[in-house]
């Protein structure tokens, strides 16, 4: 496993945001995490990355529990975050966004595996013609294909991505689509909060679906396209 | 040149000079309020505190130069070991605890002066070499005046090539807007905030032992130009260098041609101004809405 989360509790306040949920990921491979708004996908990934602290629980990433450290540690350990408002640095250059992605501050060009300005220009165009433009300027479409970006540039091993198609045009989700498979074949796992059921339905290998603060549900998408009952009870509204 | 125009020339030459202390001031009190969130009450004390450490120093050494080297960086220290000790405990509390800290701090270092150097002004004079007047263009100007303006411009310099110029730099203007997200980033944030804590406390040192061979080592120095560089900040918009830079001369040319114009209510104008840009623009001038 690359990442295995047992019982881990989150609290909003008093609110209990995260109860008693697991959940894990092999090297390579693609989860999806759907569920209805306000379930708590987002304090999921929050709480991976340390953004939030979690009140109990393991988070074991790598042989290593990351549980409760700071972000900057969990960053370095190789979890990227592409996170749902964007929070691009709106007075940085595009390029400047992108290198802040770049743990240490430098590229290794002698891994082939190594996300470089280059790569990332071949599929987000628009960037290249651009990487002076402040990233404030960009539209909400691009700073989303920018966040994704930054992500990549610090080479993760495991991505938690937030609602990555949310305001795209159908062009766009096609290409967050290609760079979410290609990123899966060098090697990287995601985890993936995504709406937009088809299109997380047609990248991930297996599904978690949440109801109020818990996991409900768990299996490949196979199961859960022949489970039409499931996804009424977790998904339509 | 005519005597009335050198006269106004001189006037505002002088206004640039205290604007140009005012923004060494208020940069590290903005810095550090854009980037951390904290309304640093501290940070006119420890300017304060840097001019009577530059006048220990003088009188120890007898240099001025080692002063003004010297005085500032054991205030970065000062600076540092309180955000380091103190700000980071009571963090968790919120930035109310933040807040009445750093004024419980301030009060300290006020006491703490008048304990130790007492509450009467102590003079610190400019190096002998930069005594007396210049004369520029025929006009004649204290050189210890035009010294602080390229000491200013210089600090600038500096601050701006490491803005603007280098990773770290970069890393602290995106801290600015988002340092959660910079942390998430695999940067070590607290480590960035120690150093703009230390940056922006020595940036306050170097105005504090630049200023005080004009204003006079005194315990009443940090509420003197304190006050105009929180109106630097509020005017400018909260964590904008520019905006701090271009309120700061603002505030300068305004003193000092008040003195001259309106000696009656050149107290008031700053505020006036304040309430004018605040009245139009309740952001800043170049704040952002929140």
């Amino acid at each position: 496993m690359l990442i295995e989360i047992n019982d881990l509790n989150t609290f909003y306040g008093l609110s209990h945001a995260l109860n008693n949920v697991s959940l894990n990921i092999k090297k390579g491979e693609i989860v999806a995490l759907l569920g209805r708004n306000g379930m708590g996908k987002s304090t999921l990934l929050k709480s991976i990355m340390g953004l939030i602290k979690p009140k109990s629980g393991k988070i074991v990433f790598n042989q290593k529990n990351i549980c409760g450290q700071s972000p900057h540690k969990i960053a370095a350990a190789g979890i990227g975050y592409v996170p749902e408002e964007r929070r691009i640095f709106p007075t940085l250059s595009v390029l400047d966004n992108l290198k802040m992605g770049i743990k240490g501050g430098r590229i290794n060009f002698s891994s082939p595996e190594a996300w470089t300005f280059e790569k990332i220009f071949h599929y987000f165009p628009f960037m290249r013609d651009r990487t002076h433009q402040k990233g404030g300027h960009l539209s909400g479409g691009e700073q989303q294909m920018l966040t994704i970006g930054r992500a990549l540039m610090g080479n993760p091993g495991l991505l938690l991505v937030d609602e990555p198609t949310e305001g795209l045009s159908p062009a766009m989700v096609d290409t967050v689509r290609d760079i979410l498979l290609d990123v899966r074949k060098s090697g990287v796992s995601i985890l993936l909060v995504e709406h937009n059921f088809k299109m997380a339905m047609s990248v991930a290998d297996r599904v978690y679906l949440m109801g109020k603060a818990h996991i409900g549900y768990s299996g490949t998408v196979e199961e859960l396209a022949n489970d039409p009952k499931t996804r009424t009870r977790f998904l339509e509204v | 040149m005519d005597p009335t125009t050198a006269m106004y020339i001189a006037q505002g030459m002088h206004g640039i000079a205290y604007g140009m202390v005012l923004f060494l001031l208020a940069s590290g009190l903005t810095l550090i309020l854009g980037m951390m969130g904290i309304l640093n009450l501290a940070h006119t004390g420890f300017f304060m505190l840097a001019a009577y450490f530059g006048y220990q120093m003088v009188q120890w050494t007898g240099s001025y130069w080692a002063a003004l080297a010297a005085a500032p960086l054991v205030t970065a220290v000062f600076g540092i070991l309180m955000e380091r000790f103190l700000l980071k405990k009571v963090h968790v509390y919120g930035p109310m605890a933040e807040l009445i800290l750093t004024m419980g701090v301030s009060l300290v270092i006020l006491d703490g002066v008048k304990v130790i150097w007492g509450s009467q002004s102590l003079p610190l004079s400019p190096p002998e070499s930069l005594q007396g007047l210049v004369n520029i263009f025929g006009m004649q100007y204290p050189a210890y005046r035009l010294f602080i303006i390229f000491l200013s411009l210089l600090v600038l310099f500096i601050m701006g090539v490491l803005l603007y110029k280098t990773r770290m730099g970069m890393i602290i203007r995106a801290a600015v807007s988002d340092a959660q997200m910079v942390d998430a980033l695999g940067i070590n944030v607290p480590v960035v905030f120690m150093l703009v804590f230390g940056i922006g406390t020595w940036m306050a040192g170097v105005a504090g032992v630049a200023i005080a061979p004009i204003l006079t080592v005194s315990p009443g120095l940090a509420s003197q130009m304190g006050m105009d560089a929180f109106i630097v900040i509020i005017v400018g918009g909260f964590g904008s260098l520019g905006g701090a830079f271009l309120v700061s001369l603002i505030c300068g040319l305004l003193s000092s041609y008040g003195i001259q114009f309106l000696p009656q209510y050149s107290a008031v104008l700053i505020f006036i101004f304040m309430a004018v840009v605040l009245a139009v623009k309740p952001e800043g001038l170049f704040g952002e809405k929140t």
